[in-house]
């Protein structure tokens, strides 16, 4: 096979460095033309980092990016458009209520004279890219009536006006169906075909092994090395991603087991999740694991009442419960440290000490004003138990930094003594220091007669804090694993899909 | 995916159901209740209603592409008084007194001018503070009502120019004045929503913001045009009206915000932008009229016409949010 | 470092910067005329003030719960023009409680379809404007309501009478104030409606019922209204129907300038009270100093695109924000 002599696009030595974290170390790369090339690693390994510098909303604090033979800079996302770097993010952005054609070329519409737009050119150009994705539907259709797969398509669509050197898929058959998916592939053979060099970021074993030439993997933000597809196999770089250091030791159960508080049976939402079983029992911490869209959240939300099941029954204490709301799962002695901590789990303009009460402010009176007293000792109760570090209750919540922000958060559900918490991403963006307090915290709380469920993206917390794990993947449970016979090579494969051998 | 284009369409071919429906129940109505000698649905009365749907509707079609864009303009009504007074006072100053006629272009000039740059001053502040358009055309709707105001003190403003008035009191091809005026602005910014880059913006960034703003659409000049375009055509209908009437009262264009952003909503512009059609307004506006009128036919006075617009509105806004809401798996949040 | 400081500068101004800008125009009045700081000056102001203070206080309310309420001025006018009217015909005792819950149940009719079914409050009220304007017409047959026998009443009590020395409204305003002060500062349900405007996610998530804290604040807003227009009927013994026009705009004026962001979560009493002297005063001063009254819509204005202006970048930490 001859080949052209420069990659497609190539990175050198990238370095990006946040507030605490070095989300990019010494990483380099390069993608040929016509390859497929997959970028794997771990949430939080650093691929959407080096997305986000490819695509110029980060600049690299070192290292060079090259598009051919050329070094470019690139300022901001219409720049590295211009430069042939084209991205399909997970999130699409259209500009639903126009045609295909208006938001393939959103922006650089052709003009005649008196700024009316030239439709017939416009309408040729996109036909012509059309005609090469080979899609069903036209040019005109109004991109809101589009099923997501097509709406992915016009997004392609727009990859194409430029002459792209590369393209950057993150994570493209999320919501695809299965023959979508073959159609998403074809294009892809195509784009292959006509010489662009392609990134290809999934967790998706399968689909890696179907489609790729080369993977990469990166692990902390460090390039731990590209292979040939045809030459490894998924346990090679399943342990790439996880590297065999695992610094964290796993808890030692040494307390006993209580009743079953939490039982879900044949639990089902859409397409959210499907057939979901499990048991919580006191003293027990149940991991979830999966990748995002696996489910976990939907089962979580449903469980705290902001999302209704169609089929299946939650039995708390042996009792068989709807609920309907958060306030009703709270009052049934349900507690949910949700997902994003500045969206829904804290009122950022409001202090310390009232974020803390918010839930149980009814409770707290003395005849009916706000007892200042009863919600100072609760506030001071959680600050010294979870080493909250504030000036005072009087400051204002979304001045403190994410770790001490998580803390408030956990100690607002904690005062409810709930019978099950379930805590959404414990320490997401949060440093490694307040990062084992909360594992520590969350044992301790297991050991203290609590059922709580965690959910985690993070496979070391998940292994170190959980007594059982909950493998999802598209809304399934593939595998529930015990302490026992968990290791990181089945947990990883578990939630990529693949079912056990 | 039929009941998607069902409901889609409904929303836009809803507003003419709605007329018809009006036209029907006054004609059979007023033969009960009415006062008056004639038919509800005679040509002429019909030529009338068009020509009374001017000023609103003048507006109405530039608050239609404001809407699209996500903005909107509170201030409509205090720029339509304070066009209507520098076109009647410019008529009087020293300077034009040699002009004789002509004085008549000039202000019409000057008035649309007027329009235009209090227009891009609101566009101006709402770019470059970030401050929500919202809040910017309240507080414009109070200080230009001051300019008002200031102008005359609380008397009003007056000039008659005869040849001013025979203008506006013509007819061409059997339609008033103010009724070409009107059709022709639906149809200059119909032209412009839907075959212009500016117009078709206006949708995109409505509709995705973001999207709009990573493609390279400069947001803020966009905005700011739109606002001068609602600024003179709030004008024009000012020049319009007043070309007939002769005089303006310092408080003249109190509600007309109301009256405007009903007819939008009313002709099927979502609220939160990025869809929306003059056509559609146009019928809005139409729907408005008649409603006046036909209510009046029937004997209702102004204060009813008042609670039945207001509570539309409402029951517009209420359909709008059900034909909008996603299903049901959205977070019950 | 000298960035630094000038940010800490700015931030300061942009928080403070209403007092500040107060501060000037009360010192410039203050020099312009000797009348204005005398005790009989800042009394009337503070008189005058009474009844759109009254509004404002309940505005509050649904500004922080992260609404708007563009209806008040208009019920205010329904309020006035049905207690007159009723007063002739029930006598006051039966009247003024009517009134109130004819009041409460258009307050509750909007907290019902901006707090329940989550329409848009900018449209809803807009149109409860006009509803209520054609409402208070019908009601009234277009005539001005009067009371008949102005002698023969207590009714006027509200409006001119006077209590230990001060004007009967002045003590509505100020009892008023300091118990929805107290409601709003001290209550748990004070706590929710903060909960509410300043992240309805969060609340939400903390199990805050939202739809009841939004419709319970417009029935506050509305109570404040109905009270509102009780002093303006018992002030005037008699009104036009249009008397409340406008209203709705200078108590959303003196609301921002009381420093609460309109996106809602933030504001106080004490902060509505600080705007609506401003107003009061700034009204007052250009009055003493010959200025006709439609001056201060111009400065009121400049003054609210200040306020917002230095406030939004305040928060963004930035003076210049351009899109």
């Amino acid at each position: 096979m001859t080949q052209p002599t420069s990659p497609a696009l190539r990175l050198e030595g990238i370095v990006k460095t946040f507030p605490g974290v070095k989300a990019l170390d010494n990483v380099s790369l390069d993608v040929m033309p016509g390859e497929v090339h997959a970028l794997m690693g771990e949430n939080g390994a650093g691929k959407s980092t080096l997305m986000k510098v490819l695509g110029g909303i980060y600049q690299p604090d070192e290292g060079l990016i090259y598009v051919g033979d050329t070094a470019v800079v690139m300022s901001n996302p219409l720049d590295s458009k211009g430069k042939g770097i084209v991205f399909i993010h997970q999130e699409l952005s259209l500009a639903e209520e126009l045609s295909v054609a208006e938001n393939v070329y959103l922006g650089e519409l052709p003009v005649k004279s008196f700024g009316r737009v030239d439709w017939e050119t416009l309408y040729k150009k996109t036909d012509t890219i059309l005609a090469k994705l080979k899609v069903s539907f036209n040019a005109r259709t109004r991109v809101g009536d589009l099923s997501i797969a097509n709406q992915q398509m016009v997004e392609i669509a727009r990859a194409l006006t430029v002459d792209a050197k590369a393209v950057i898929f993150d994570e493209p058959t999320a919501s695809l169906t299965d023959a979508e998916k073959l159609v998403l592939f074809e294009v892809i053979a195509d784009l292959k075909d006509q010489g662009v060099g392609i990134v290809y970021i999934s967790h998706r074993m399968e689909e890696i092994f179907k489609m790729t030439d080369r993977v990469s993997v990166l692990r902390d933000g460090q390039y731990q090395g590209s292979l040939l597809t045809a030459d490894t196999n998924e346990e090679e770089i399943t342990q790439m991603m996880i590297g065999r250091k695992l610094d964290l030791t796993r808890a030692p159960l040494n307390h006993e087991l209580g009743d079953i508080a939490l039982e879900v049976r044949d639990l089902s939402c859409g397409s959210s999740y499907r057939n979901v079983n499990f048991q919580v029992r006191c003293g027990e911490v149940l991991g979830f694991y999966g990748l995002v869209g696996a489910g976990r959240t939907e089962i979580a939300e449903t469980l705290f009442g902001l999302r209704q099941p169609n089929t299946g029954t939650i039995l708390l204490d042996g009792e068989e419960m709807h609920i309907r709301s958060p306030s009703a799962a709270i009052r049934a002695g349900i507690s949910l440290v949700p997902e994003d901590r500045k969206t829904q789990g804290l009122v950022l303009g409001m202090n310390c000490r009232d974020n803390m009460t918010l839930p149980q402010v009814d409770d707290m009176t003395a005849g009916p004003f706000v007892s200042d007293g009863a919600e100072v000792a609760v506030f001071d109760l959680y600050r010294d138990r979870l080493d909250i570090r504030t000036p005072g209750w009087r400051q204002t919540v979304g001045n403190l930094s994410g770790g001490n922000q998580q803390k408030i958060v956990i100690g607002k559900w904690l005062s409810m003594h709930p019978k099950v918490l379930i805590v959404d991403e414990p320490t997401r963006g949060i440093d490694v220091g307040s990062k084992s307090a909360i594992h520590k915290l969350i044992r301790e709380l297991a050991a203290s007669g609590y059922a709580i469920i965690v959910i985690s993206s993070e496979m070391p917390e998940v292994l170190h804090v959980s007594d059982r794990i909950v493998a999802m993947f598209s809304g399934e449970i593939i595998r529930t694993f015990t302490a026992e016979d968990v290791t990181e090579d089945n947990l990883i494969q578990a939630i990529s899909g693949i079912k056990s051998k | 995916m039929i009941s998607d284009f069902i409901k889609r369409n409904l929303s836009t071919s809803a507003i003419w159901l709605f007329i018809i429906f009006e036209l029907l129940f006054f004609s059979i109505a007023g033969h009960y209740l009415s006062f008056s000698d004639g038919e509800f649905m005679d040509l002429g009365n019909m030529l009338l209603l068009l020509q009374q749907s001017a000023p609103i509707g003048i507006i109405a079609v530039g608050m239609t592409l404001i809407m699209v864009n996500g903005n909107i303009d509170l201030s409509v009504g205090a720029v339509f008084a304070i066009a209507g007074i520098v076109m009647l006072d410019s008529m009087t100053w020293g300077m034009f007194s040699g002009l004789g006629d002509w004085v008549i272009i000039v202000s019409w000039i000057l008035a649309l001018a007027a329009g235009a740059l209090l227009g891009a001053i609101n566009g101006l502040i709402v770019w470059k503070t970030g401050v929500d358009a919202f809040i910017v055309t309240l507080g414009s709707m109070l200080g230009y009502r001051g300019l008002v105001f200031m102008f005359n003190g609380e008397n009003p403003t007056s000039h008659l120019n005869w040849t001013l008035v025979d203008f506006a009191e013509a007819q061409f091809l059997g339609f008033n004045t103010a009724t070409w005026f009107l059709a022709g602005s639906v149809l200059v910014i119909w032209l412009v929503t839907r075959y212009t880059v500016h117009g078709r913006n206006a949708y995109a960034i409505g509709n995705n913001r973001t999207a709009a703003v990573n493609a390279g659409i400069r947001v803020g000049p966009h905005m700011v045009i739109n606002f001068v375009i609602i600024g003179f055509l709030a004008a024009l209908s000012a020049v319009v009206f007043y070309s007939g009437s002769g005089s303006v009262n310092p408080n003249d264009g109190q509600l007309y915000e109301l009256w405007v952003i009903t007819a939008v909503v009313l002709g099927g512009t979502k609220l939160a932008g990025g869809s929306g059609s003059v056509i559609g307004t146009l019928g809005g506006v139409i729907a408005i009229q008649l409603l006046r009128k036909g209510l009046g036919y029937i004997g209702a006075d102004t204060s009813t016409v008042n609670l039945v617009i207001g509570l539309i509105l409402i029951v517009v806004l209420f359909l709008d949010r059900q034909l909008n809401v996603k299903g049901a798996q959205e977070l019950k949040v | 470092m000298a960035n630094i400081a000038r940010q800490r500068i700015l931030t300061v101004i942009g928080k403070q910067g209403i007092l500040i800008a107060f501060m000037l125009f009360m010192v410039i009045f203050a020099l312009a005329n000797s009348n204005f700081l005398s005790l009989d000056n800042l009394q009337s102001v503070i008189r005058s003030s009474a009844i759109l203070g009254v509004m404002a206080l309940g505005v509050t309310f649904v500004v922080i719960s992260g609404n708007l309420d563009l209806s008040v001025g208009s019920m205010m006018s329904f309020s006035t023009i049905v207690v007159l009217d009723l007063h002739d015909k029930l006598g006051p005792n039966l009247a003024i409680p009517t009134m109130y819950l004819m009041t409460l149940g258009l307050g509750g009719f909007i907290g019902y379809l901006v707090g329940y079914l989550r329409l848009n409050s900018l449209i809803v009220t807009l149109g409860m404007l006009s509803a209520i304007h054609g409402l208070t017409l019908t009601y009234s047959g277009g005539q001005n309501m009067d009371i008949a026998d102005k002698s023969n009443t207590w009714f006027g009590f509200f409006g001119r009478g006077e209590m230990f020395g001060l004007p009967v409204p002045i003590i509505l305003f100020i009892l008023l104030a300091a118990f929805l002060g107290v409601l709003l500062a001290k209550t748990p349900f004070g706590r929710k409606v903060y909960a509410v405007g300043g992240n309805p996610t969060a609340a939400a998530f903390s199990g805050i019922p939202r739809a009841r804290t939004v419709f319970t604040c417009y029935l506050i807003s509305a109570f404040c209204v109905a009270t509102a227009g009780l002093i303006q009927a018992s002030r005037s013994m008699g009104s036009q129907n249009t008397v409340g026009q406008g209203y709705e705009l200078e108590v959303l004026a003196a609301v921002i300038l009381g420093g609460a962001s309109l996106l809602g979560g933030s504001g106080t009493i004490l902060k509505t009270v600080i705007g609506i002297l401003i107003l009061g005063f700034i009204q007052n001063g250009l009055l003493l100093m010959g200025w006709p009254f439609y001056v201060q819509f111009v400065i009121t204005w400049i003054i609210i695109i200040l306020a917002v202006w230095l406030d939004i970048s305040a928060k963004r930490g930035k003076l210049w924000a351009s899109i």
